[in-house]
């Protein structure tokens, strides 16, 4: 059975204007198509892999096309669902608590992220992570994430690939990540602190 | 008494406390006059080696100007900034990108991207690609398989470098080679002798052909690749 690209949780115009529908239609529709394909290409005839869960392969492939292919599914699709519209700004619920308790207060922790992902060199992410009971920020390259990596529970993501924010603000990868904020899903955030 | 020449620029910089001349003969690279005044030397940003429309519409002008303007530029900011009061502050490119190498990341980050975007402009060019003559020639013949096989393993490798990074063509001794690295990794570092680079960071070709990767990297081997520079660098 085929790995599958998980539709969109929301409308692809439903983040503009921090992240435009043009924007969703390459990132989702190209890139994120792109890597499921190839992911179904290599393990179409890998007994080790098919039926297994993206994260399986994810988490059992060695470093290489194979694990790109897989993480970077299994990122994008984490990445759609840390955002969304009608949401962002400050958090509420259990993880709010976790915040202050962690970073001292939102803003703190909204610098800290906002520096981890603006100020990664190359392509990769940043991510809020459950550590041990503690949230942390963490940032990872290329396709890798904290799952990979054992640095926690991932929560939340924001893709810092140039294909992220390159159509809707070129060069600017702060004024992105400052978008981001405005569409900040808490409530996923919240359900994966809640499961973790 | 020693100058600094501006790495592949026209630009001349007053004396300074090293002497380094480094570039092609096509752009042309100019010694200051010898003085005894010692003027401190930042890295400067070259000017593109030619106009900002010539590539279009392969690589438009609004991917020049930010790619050039604002990527290379901040390159070049932030390496000064990071120079300014160290012991690195007079010292040329390739000498800072080597300090920094596995010591100052921050640095070597920055100026190594100075110094592939330095490089990388004269790599390309209107009405360029295709197959070269020269020393190039006779070296990818004899150590790449030809230039069939030459265009297919680079085009293999420029596609598939993962993430943000380049793919050159390089000297490692006397061996011709095709070498992938990432980020502001370059093989001048590994005692390599750099002879043409793609930049396949996204930025290079976001605007002009989005995700379609290939398609900049033909249009790079097809229609752009100065293969005089190239072997200017053999020289």
């Amino acid at each position: 059975m085929a790995i599958e690209l998980p539709p969109l949780p929301w409308d692809k115009n439903a983040l503009a204007p921090h992240i435009s529908a043009e924007t969703i239609d390459y990132h989702y529709g190209k890139h994120h198509a792109a890597y499921v394909t190839k992911l179904n290409g290599m393990i179409k005839d890998d007994p080790a892999y098919t039926g297994k869960s993206v994260k399986e392969i994810m988490l059992a492939a060695p470093a290489g096309g194979l694990f790109n292919n897989a993480a970077q599914v299994w990122n994008h699709t984490f990445y759609w669902n840390s955002m969304a519209p009608n949401a962002g700004g400050a958090p509420s619920g259990p993880i709010a608590d976790k915040i202050n308790a962690a970073f001292g207060s939102f803003d703190n922790f909204k610098s800290q992220f906002s520096t981890a992902a603006a100020g990664h060199f190359g392509s990769g992410w940043a991510w809020l992570v459950l550590k041990d009971g503690k949230l942390e920020v963490v940032s990872t390259h290329d396709a890798s994430n904290p799952l990979k990596e054992g640095l926690g529970t991932p929560l939340l993501t924001c893709d810092v690939w140039e294909h992220a924010y390159y159509v809707d603000y070129r060069n600017a990868r702060p004024a992105y990540v400052e978008a981001w904020w405005s569409l900040v899903n808490w409530e996923w955030a919240n359900a994966r602190l809640a499961e973790a | 008494m020693k100058t600094y020449c501006a790495l592949f620029g026209a630009v001349s910089l007053a004396v300074a406390s090293h002497a380094f001349m480094v570039g092609s003969p096509l752009t042309g690279v100019s010694k200051a006059p010898a003085s005894s005044s010692t003027v401190r030397m930042a890295v400067a940003l070259p000017p593109l080696p030619f106009e900002d429309t010539a590539l279009e519409p392969l690589i438009s002008k609004r991917t020049l100007d930010i790619h050039h303007g604002k990527h290379h530029a901040k390159y070049v900011t932030v390496t000064n900034e990071m120079i300014k009061g160290t012991d690195l502050e007079n010292a040329s490119l390739e000498e800072i990108v080597k300090a920094a190498k596995g010591k100052n990341q921050g640095l070597f980050n920055n100026a190594a991207q100075v110094w592939n975007h330095n490089f990388y402009w004269n790599c390309i060019k209107a009405n360029g690609g295709g197959k070269p003559t020269g020393k190039v020639a006779a070296l990818i013949d004899r150590d790449l398989g030809g230039f069939e096989a030459f265009r297919k393993q680079f085009a293999a490798d420029s596609n598939g470098n993962f993430g943000s990074g380049w793919t050159w063509l390089a000297m490692d001794g006397d061996k011709l080679k095709i070498v992938k690295t990432s980020n502001a990794d370059l093989p001048l570092t590994q005692g390599m002798t750099p002879l043409l680079v793609i930049d396949v960071w996204e930025h290079a070709y976001y605007l002009d052909v989005q995700n379609v990767r290939a398609q900049y990297v033909d249009n790079f081997l097809d229609k752009l690749v100065n293969w005089d520079f190239v072997n200017a660098n053999l020289a």
